[in-house]
């Protein structure tokens, strides 16, 4: 009866699976690597894969061959011995026999992993709660990279799309067949960037900075995930890197080059229409996730900009927390993330949305100002 | 036989003031199995939310709390404890001792328990909610916690204490108290595993306690051990914490080890094979445990050597590990085995945590481990180990001494059907994790990609099968208690250790003469 209710269970469970799988797309080993490094992992794990499963094949048959015969329901007649020198001698010897032979490759690898030298470029890359930040230093131009799913489709209010969570709205963009260092370190708390592909993980620890490497061989959008736990988006904050051919590669940097430039100009006044329209943007960007949409925050944890002493007190005091951020919080300083323009526009968006009656405008001046 | 002085106070009092050691070890027992359930159920919390893509039933930061609490629940407060609750039970019987050596410490020990775990499980209710940052308490991410951070810092402080305590009083009892003619190498390999286990306690605890203290100053005294602004290193945490995570994870295994020594030569009819190497493997593995912490940060950015030193250190590990399972192999090889349910849980243990072995393999090997570091292959990987490894083992024992304690025989229907459930279950949750990982889902998220859904769908279904399969294990157990069949000083034929020359179930006081072994 009790055989019959087992098979019963399992065969459900068979079932359930089966209907699972039926319209399924689902992938059971390492994404195609497209690096030296990244093919050098895949062969490993496939190695050190085939090697476990000879291993299994003898631990298991042993297992289930004794299973079957040696029980005392068909009558075996137990014996008695309880350890023999020899075969305790052979099975310490093997096994570490085969662990030489698989660390042999594996060393290799590790030091192929770690040699940064000779690099063709180098790109920082900075973790922020919870986004990331490409910074190019010798093309003299840098950019956030922060995640573009909009919020209805992680709410369930519209249909997902193909690159769902796996998305950004400025990708880090590299060049085929070139030699990239990252340089990687935080500004608040540690971040790991990832990029399954490339055969790439390095954490991002604040104060410090580490370095990896990577050499894309075909042209191409990458998708990856920060893999540190980094707080409550840490499930938010995709990596995006798009690998092209040299000559994409130089027109993109050109545009990017003007972009910066034309950046530079919201260095100076602007009326308040001006200043609350961009503010508006770079609020939803920046700060909603914590502070919530519309200024009502996640008390105690995160504060209401809605109604909030510091938003409606002097600017002065706001300006403060927004460059310099809250020591022992999850506020960061902006100081070093943001432009003085756009500090200018999301504060003179808060000071002037949701009830708030400041009803001042904080000019890029006065952020400068503030920077002495 | 009339045993005239087992007074003891009754009611709530006895278990209060008691220093028996088998009310401790019940004491313990009943504790680990309520943390178990509270600590499963915010997993199952978990694998609600990842059901399907999507944020459906709760906020990000609430998913990041019941992962968090999850595993230190858990492991601080069901794995650890019910091992020490069978250590209490046991090893006073295995070694013919009448009590554990230090009963008034003893008493302490358990009583600190559930200042802890209330500690941590009121957290749910201070403003903030309990603490975020996962169950290895990295700062800076740990400072952004609210009173709940403190609150879990004094948490882990107890637990230490408790757990030191009671190491302390095991030691004692092994050495000073085994019956005439039980040398070291004549005690049944749980008391071995144990013995083993609790120096490797000793030595790791204080370091946590260090470690979680120097957050708290970095919190609130102004101290920068962990902050990289006034000169600390973030990265320094890791390493401390490390080395004593690493033996922790040994010390959640090895009196599994014990335990599943003790049961399969049982079932088998046959000794222990290789009882010798199995009491160095153990002492090895103990060992090789305090230098491998920093493989479970190949990706901070350790220089090549470091990595390679770490890399070799862990594979060694494999060999100790293999010997076991070689050993249990060559016990059952020729048994004439029988399958009650202690066995069965045995045998899923061997076969589990073989696999939770190999994937382990796959780890240690930096490159590939810098793929699989904070993806869902680690989480496949320790939960083999930990749930089909120590956890499985907890059952078998549970059932296998149920017998001694209650004096009746468990349903044997009913311990069958718990394990097949929960091997279907298990197996169900975990083995697809595996895949996910691979495929490049991150641990601790909330959401997930949509190639991802499938397998997550599966792990939940099957999270649910084996959560609500344990109510069958209370159930049992419950029933046990009250009554069943009589056991009998000796229900299982081939069992030989001192335990079973006791009647069942055991009386309150047992071994004032100490029996002769030899």
């Amino acid at each position: 009866m009790m055989s019959s209710l087992i098979k019963k269970i399992g065969g459900g469970l068979v079932m359930a699976m089966i209907s699972l799988f039926a319209h399924a797309e689902h992938q059971i080993n390492f994404p195609a690597p497209v690096t030296e490094i990244g093919r050098q992992v895949y062969d490993l794990h496939i190695i050190t894969m085939w090697i476990i499963v000879g291993i299994a094949v003898v631990v298991y048959g042993a297992m289930f061959w004794s299973l079957l015969k040696h029980r005392k329901s068909v009558g075996y007649k137990p014996a008695t011995f309880s350890h023999s020198t020899a075969l305790e001698i052979i099975w310490t010897t093997i096994p570490f026999i085969i662990l030489i032979a698989m660390a042999y490759p594996a060393t290799k690898s590790v030091i192929a992993m770690k040699d940064t030298s000779n690099a063709d470029m180098t790109v920082k890359v900075t973790g922020y709660q919870w986004k990331w930040e490409y910074d190019y230093q010798q093309d003299g131009f840098k950019f956030m990279s922060v995640l573009s799913t909009p919020r209805d489709q992680i709410e369930g209010k519209e249909a997902k799309g193909a690159d769902y969570l796996l998305e950004v709205d400025n990708p880090m963009v590299v060049p085929v067949n070139k030699k990239v260092r990252v340089l990687l370190t935080a500004n608040d708390v540690i971040h790991a960037w990832w990029m399954p592909e490339f055969g790439v993980k390095q954490d991002a620890i604040p104060g410090f900075i580490r370095d990896t490497w990577f050499k894309v061989e075909k042209p191409g959008t990458y998708r990856g995930q920060c893999a540190e736990l980094c707080g409550k988006d840490h499930g938010f904050m995709p990596i995006v890197v798009v690998a092209k051919e040299q000559a994409d590669y130089d027109k993109w940097v050109a545009e990017q080059k003007a972009k910066a430039a034309a950046a530079a100009d919201t260095g100076k006044d602007r009326s308040k229409e001006e200043l609350v329209a961009a503010g508006e943007k770079i609020y939803a960007a920046n700060c909603a996730g914590c502070h919530q949409p519309h200024g009502e925050g996640m008390p105690p944890v995160f504060p209401a900009l809605a109604g909030s002493k510091i938003v409606n007190g002097p600017a002065a005091g706001q300006i403060d927390i927004v460059m310099n951020g809250k020591p022992g919080t999850a506020m960061p300083a902006f100081a070093k993330q943001m432009s003085d323009g756009d500090v200018a526009a999301v504060i003179t968006f808060t000071r002037n949305s949701w009830g708030n009656k400041a009803g001042d405008v904080v000019q890029a001046s006065e952020i400068k100002a503030s920077r002495k | 036989m009339e045993h005239g002085h087992d007074h003891h106070p009754s009611g709530i009092m006895r278990w209060v003031t008691t220093t028996n050691h088998k009310d401790i070890g019940s004491l313990y027992l009943w504790f680990s199995l309520c943390m178990f359930f509270f600590a499963g159920t915010l997993a199952l919390g978990i694998r609600l939310e990842l059901f399907q893509p999507g944020m459906q039933f709760m906020q990000p930061q609430t998913f990041n709390q019941l992962t968090t609490l999850h595993g230190l629940i858990m492991v601080f407060g069901a794995i650890m404890p019910a091992f020490v609750g069978f250590a209490n039970w046991q090893i006073p019987l295995m070694i013919g001792a009448p009590d554990m050596a230090l009963p008034r410490l003893n008493n302490w020990s358990f009583w600190l328990l559930p200042v802890a775990a209330t500690l941590l499980v009121t957290s749910f209710f201070v403003p903030g909610g309990p603490i975020a940052g996962g169950w290895t308490l990295y700062p800076p991410l740990y400072m952004q916690n609210g009173i709940s951070g403190d609150m879990t810092i004094f948490a882990v402080h107890i637990l230490g204490m408790s757990s030191i305590l009671g190491s302390i009083n095991i030691i004692v009892t092994i050495m000073n108290m085994r019956a005439p003619g039980m040398t070291y190498m004549k005690m049944p390999l749980f008391v071995w595993t144990w013995f083993i286990t609790a120096y490797l306690l000793i030595a790791v605890m204080p370091v946590l306690a260090g470690a979680v203290t120097m957050m708290l100053t970095d919190r609130h005294f102004d101290t920068h051990f962990f902050d990289a602004s006034g000169g600390g290193d973030p990265v320094m945490f890791q390493h401390i914490f490390w080395f004593f995570g690493h033996p922790e994870v040994y010390i959640m295994i090895l009196p599994a080890f014990g335990i599943v020594s003790s049961i399969i030569p049982t079932f088998a009819r046959k000794p222990l094979f290789g009882y010798t190497s199995m009491v160095y493997a153990t002492a090895s593995i103990a060992i090789l445990s305090m230098v491998v912490w920093a493989h479970h940060m190949y990706t901070v950015g350790m220089p090549v050597t470091a990595q390679l030193y770490f890399m070799y250190a862990t594979m060694l590990i494999a060999v100790p590990t293999g010997v076991k399972v070689f050993n249990w192999l060559a016990t059952m090889w020729q048994g004439a085995m029988t399958f009650e349910t202690p066995m069965l849980f045995s045998i899923g243990f061997v076969a589990l945590f073989t696999l939770g072995g190999f994937t382990g393999i796959v780890l240690a090997m930096v490159p590939v481990d810098v793929q699989l570091q904070d993806s869902y292959y680690v989480v496949a990987h320790f939960h083999y180990v930990l749930v089909s490894g120590s956890l499985f083992t907890l059952f078998a024992g549970a059932y296998y001494w149920l017998p001694k304690w209650t004096g009746h025989m468990y349903d044997e229907k009913l311990g069958k059907l718990h394990f097949w459930l929960s091997m279907i279950g298990f197996n169900l949750t975990f083995f697809p994790q595996h895949f996910l990982g691979l495929a490049g889902m991150p641990r601790r998220i909330p959401d997930y990609a949509l190639q991802f859904a499938d397998f997550n769908r599966m792990s939940s279904i099957g999270a649910f099968i084996f959560g609500t399969t344990q109510l069958i294990f209370v159930y049992v157990v419950i029933k046990c208690i009250r009554g069943g069949a009589p056991a009998g000083d000796k229900p299982w034929e081939g069992a030989d250790t001192l335990e079973w020359t006791v009647p069942s179930p055991a009386p309150y006081h047992t071994f004032e003469t100490p029996p002769v072994v030899k």
